[in-house]
């Protein structure tokens, strides 16, 4: 009794997956309880957020695909409805206009974008998968862009940046022709001068300091400074566990957040940088499998989109801490400090697990 | 077209759609390992080939060097009296870099601890002079009940500390502010010189170095070696925790050759007078007491003095400013003779029974023009030894004419004058002593035997120093050695403990017959005795004092004009000299006096004279009625 009710609990949940998550979970949370200053106060805290998150994907696993895809229209209107809100009526902080109060708590509707767009866009070539016209990737892209431009204008380069990206991949796995592509790059890198008159001044500044971090140290370029100075010393194996000068001594800035991975560098070593980049490689490859095997158009297009979105987050963020791309605002997946983003990739992953799962359902 | 097929295209074959959507996803594998390779290798770059950079960088970061400044030196005088300490007190210091706005908290500052316009000034001032991140001194001096107040209200003052600094304090005010100067805070000119000498490391966190006197010359033995301290410092600058410690060694503590009771003395001697007095150990060198009277509170400059004190000190006619034993150039007047009636004597220019007739003046073969004696209608006879007790100016006119400028100088330049004492502490001046070159090179003009004449008498071209006039006194007392003065007579050493005392130091040494020596100093003797110049000074004196009185002229007097002291101005009253040593034989002390607009040599510097001997070879204070004939104006005369 006692064991079929558990099968029944686990029975939309994959194993793999899991296993990756769970390793994934524990070196965040030692990495954390470091960074945090030997702190359990942030460690119970993202305890209590990866409940929540786990708890949003277990239940996603167990909603059947089709299910999902019949919700994508609605959520992603009222996603829209919410950016517009925020616009209008949204709070700021740190000089950016994200949240919006509703009633006891305030939410960041552009997280949920994150999910909707992707969701609606695979929804809507799988409505479509008849008979894929011109005039459905024009749709589907201006389904992408609008979002998109409300999220850009708050400003929040680096959420903007995601769901450009989770929803490219939609379009990019649904087919969308070479040629389009090679046009859109070519159009994009002549607008790029264009672009860049519309970025904000902190934004410029960011891609600047890229270039060349040493210019501003004590500004801009001092997080990067600082981050490649804690990976770089940390050597291969680092210097063990709660030994990190740099993250101890608070040279390190948000260490517990979107700068996660130079504390796992310093105090791991390249040991340690490398068993992460491994671990989002298993939920990768995992995904990828999931997705090859999805018996819908839906399934491959959302768990795809999913997965390589997944591997963005972890991308850019690697990318941004080591000095190789710009800083934008986008955590290390799994492992940074925040209930938002956590719940949002774990929502992605339940429906992984819902699509892998129900799969047999259909083809039966 | 813009799909995978023809534009239009039904697309019904299921295997076909997986078979493209497998195609993208392969594609995107492909570019996720490529990415994650990227990753990896910017990872290995970072942690294995510039780890060693990156080592260095993080140790740079977190260990900082904080200097630990060491304690400035002690100067106290040969008993061990200090004229120059240090004293622990709080100040209140802000770090600019750390506070928002500094005139808001300044203001709030100034609501719970009492800050006066001229802290602020003073601060703005520093603030301008600053480097970055650096604490600097808004108030100084808190007392317990100001520290306790600031104690509550700290958690309001982000960026504002108290500290205990120590303080440079002189207890003596100006008794000693020509002598040990003062510190004062370093200033972009004192870097630049610093770090030309390579002392700039010496000298973090110190904010003050010697800007005159002792203080100045004796900088490097008296500022110590700066010590530091390797400290783990967070990203805030905060200290975390010691490394390592490498105390600072402090200072050399100087011991004076000076006797404070005797420069008190000879200070209080001087009454109302302006003047200067510089006494020596003829034997050694060392200075016993070095006056310059007005002197000045050092302690009012040592953290920048303000604009009211340094108006007063500057404009003032008394010049308080102004060393005048070390940079005040007199005409040495009739002290002058005893060194040219030496000079003839030893040049078999004149011997000791050489007599003249003194009409009550002088004029040169050919010429009608007088060079007249102070006193009117001539001394009658007068031989070497009269010429210095009565003070006889025609002989020496005569005798600097015979002698003729080139003897005079290079004589005269044996005894230190117009060069350089080589005194330890910096800024002497050297005075002139006339030669044909130097006319040449100041005027252009040829010398004449004109020149000559009043050079004879200390007079014309001739100028010295009193510290100057100290010293050739010094080389006559102890038989033609010329020393080098010296304030320091010993330095003690802040790490070892151990003492070393300074050797005494020869500069020029002339071979002078003992006889003819006898000769002037018997002469100089009988100038403290009755029929002498300096009678009364020299009354009663329990030990034979071998002395010289002079005057120098402040301003010229016409041919035929008389100048009668009560009818000029005070300011234009002639300077009074003395020159003296004791006891004539066996000379332990040798002194010059000079008294700005004091009139004769007799009344009122000898007497001084006389106080400092008394003290410092019988330890005889002086009663009040001597004290009171200093400034009576006496009957005697040159």
């Amino acid at each position: 009794m006692i064991r079929r009710l558990l099968n029944r609990l686990v029975a939309h949940l994959d194993g793999y997956l899991l296993l990756a998550l769970a390793l994934l979970v524990l070196l965040g949370l030692v990495v954390l309880y470091s960074a945090a200053g030997e702190d359990y106060h942030f460690v119970t805290r993202q305890l209590m957020n990866l409940g929540v998150a786990f708890g949003v994907m277990w239940v996603v696993a167990n909603i059947p695909p089709q299910h999902l895809a019949r919700l994508g229209l609605p959520v992603y209107i009222i996603g829209l409805l919410l950016l517009l809100g925020v616009a209008l009526f949204g709070d700021i902080s740190h000089g950016a206009r994200r949240w919006l109060h509703i009633g006891v708590t305030r939410i960041q509707p552009s997280e949920i974008m994150k999910i909707a767009v992707p969701l609606v866009l695979a929804w809507y070539f799988d409505r479509h998968s008849a008979a894929l016209r011109i005039k459905d990737f024009i749709v589907a892209t201006l389904l992408l862009l609008v979002p998109v431009a409300f999220i850009l204008k708050q400003p929040d380069l680096g959420t903007s940046l995601i769901v450009s990206a989770a929803g490219f991949y939609v379009l990019f796995l649904g087919g969308l022709s070479w040629r389009v592509m090679l046009g859109l790059a070519v159009t994009g890198a002549a607008s790029m001068p264009l672009l860049w008159s519309l970025l904000h001044d902190y934004q410029r500044q960011r891609v600047l300091t890229l270039l060349d971090p040493t210019q501003d140290p004590l500004g801009t370029g001092y997080h990067i400074i600082q981050s490649t100075i804690a990976m770089g010393s940390g050597g291969l194996f680092g210097k063990g566990w709660l030994n990190g000068t740099q993250t101890h001594l608070e040279f390190l800035p948000e260490r517990h957040t979107d700068f996660i991975l130079a504390v796992l560098a310093e105090e791991f070593g390249l040991f340690g940088s490398v068993t992460l980049l491994i671990i989002y490689l298993l939920v990768i490859g995992r995904g990828m499998v999931i997705a090859a095997n999805a018996p819908t158009l839906f399934g491959r297009l959302f768990a795809g989109s999913i997965v390589l979105t997944f591997f963005t987050y972890a991308f850019v963020n690697i990318g941004m801490v080591s000095g190789i791309l710009p800083v934008v605002g986008v955590p290390l997946p799994m492992v940074s400090y925040g209930g938002t983003s956590i719940v949002t990739l774990l929502f992605g992953i339940g429906a992984l697990m819902s699509i892998q799962t129900h799969r047999k359902l259909i083809q039966t | 077209m813009l799909f995978g097929m023809k534009s239009g295209t039904v697309l019904r074959d299921n295997q076909q759609e997986l078979h493209h959507f497998r195609v993208r996803l392969a594609l995107a594998a492909a570019f996720v390992l490529l990415a994650f390779a990227l990753l990896a290798t910017r990872l290995f770059y970072l942690q294995v080939v510039q780890h060693e950079h990156y080592h260095t960088l993080a140790e740079n970061n977190r260990i900082s060097i904080v200097p630990i400044v060491p304690n400035r030196g002690l100067i106290l005088d040969r008993n061990g009296v200090a004229l120059a300490h240090n004293y622990s007190a709080y100040t209140l210091e802000i770090t600019p870099s750390k506070v928002g706005s500094l005139e808001e908290t300044i203001n709030e500052l100034a609501d719970i601890i009492e800050i006066t316009p001229r802290d602020r000034r003073r601060f703005k001032k520093l603030l301008d002079e600053s480097k970055n991140f650096e604490t600097l001194p808004i108030r100084s001096r808190l007392t317990e009940v100001e520290v306790a107040k600031f104690a509550v209200n700290r958690y309001r003052f982000p960026g504002v500390e108290i500290k205990a600094r120590l303080f440079r304090h002189y207890p003596h005010t100006e008794l000693f502010s020509h002598v040990v100067g003062h510190i004062g805070r370093i200033s972009d000119r004192d870097v630049a010189r610093l770090e030309e000498e390579e002392l700039l490391a010496n000298y973090r966190g110190t904010d003050h170095i010697g800007k005159q006197g002792l203080e100045q010359s004796y900088e490097k033995l008296l500022h110590g070696i700066t010590g530091f301290e390797q400290v783990e410092t967070d990203a805030g600058g905060r200290a975390v925790r010691t490394l390592s410690r490498n105390p600072p060694i402090s200072g050399d503590t100087l011991y004076l050759s000076i006797d404070s009771k005797l420069q008190a003395l000879a200070v209080k001697a001087f009454g109302k007078y302006r003047g200067s007095l510089v006494a020596i150990d003829p034997k050694t060198g060392e200075v016993l007491a070095f006056v310059s009277q007005p002197g000045f509170d050092p302690n009012l400059f040592v953290d920048g003095i303000d604009t009211a004190n340094w108006e007063a000190y500057s404009n003032s006619p008394d010049k308080p400013l102004n060393n005048r034993a070390l940079r005040g150039q007199y005409p040495p007047g009739s002290t002058f003779k005893p060194f040219m009636a030496l000079a003839g004597l030893e040049l078999n220019k004149r011997t000791p029974s050489y007599s003249i007739s003194d009409p009550g003046y002088y004029m040169l073969p050919g010429s009608s023009h007088r060079y007249r004696d102070w006193k009117v209608g001539g001394h009658g006879t007068v031989d070497l030894h009269k010429s210095i007790v009565i003070s006889c100016d025609t002989y020496y006119y005569g005798l600097a004419v015979d002698m003729g400028i080139d003897n005079i100088t290079s004589f005269m330049s044996h005894f230190g004058f117009g060069r350089k004492t080589g005194i330890d502490i910096e800024g002497e001046q050297i005075g002139v002593l006339p030669s044909q070159a130097w006319k040449m090179k100041r005027f252009k003009q040829k010398w004449y035997t004109g020149d000559t004449v009043s050079v004879g008498i200390g007079q014309g071209y001739n100028l010295a120093t009193p510290l100057q006039l100290a010293v050739a006194t010094a080389a006559l007392a102890n038989g033609g050695q010329l020393m080098r003065p010296r304030m320091v007579r010993s330095i003690q050493n802040s790490k070892t403990g151990q003492t070393r005392t300074l050797p005494a130091e020869i500069l020029d040494s002339l071979p002078i017959k003992p006889e003819n020596l006898e000769r002037v100093k018997a002469a100089m003797v009988d100038v403290n005795r009755p029929g002498g110049t300096a009678a009364r000074a020299g009354a009663g004196a329990e030990y034979l004092i071998a002395g010289k009185t002079g005057t120098a002229q402040v301003v010229a007097i016409k041919q035929g004009q008389k100048y009668v002291e009560s009818q000029v101005a005070e300011r234009h009253r002639d300077h009074a000299l003395f020159i003296a040593f004791a006891p004539a034989d066996n000379p332990r002390i040798a002194l010059a006096i000079l008294v700005e607009n004091g009139g004769h040599g007799g009344s009122t510097a000898a007497p001084i004279s006389r106080t400092v001997m008394d003290y410092y070879l019988l330890g005889k204070l002086p009663k009040e009625e001597i004290a009171k004939e200093f400034t009576e104006p006496g009957a005697e005369h040159d």
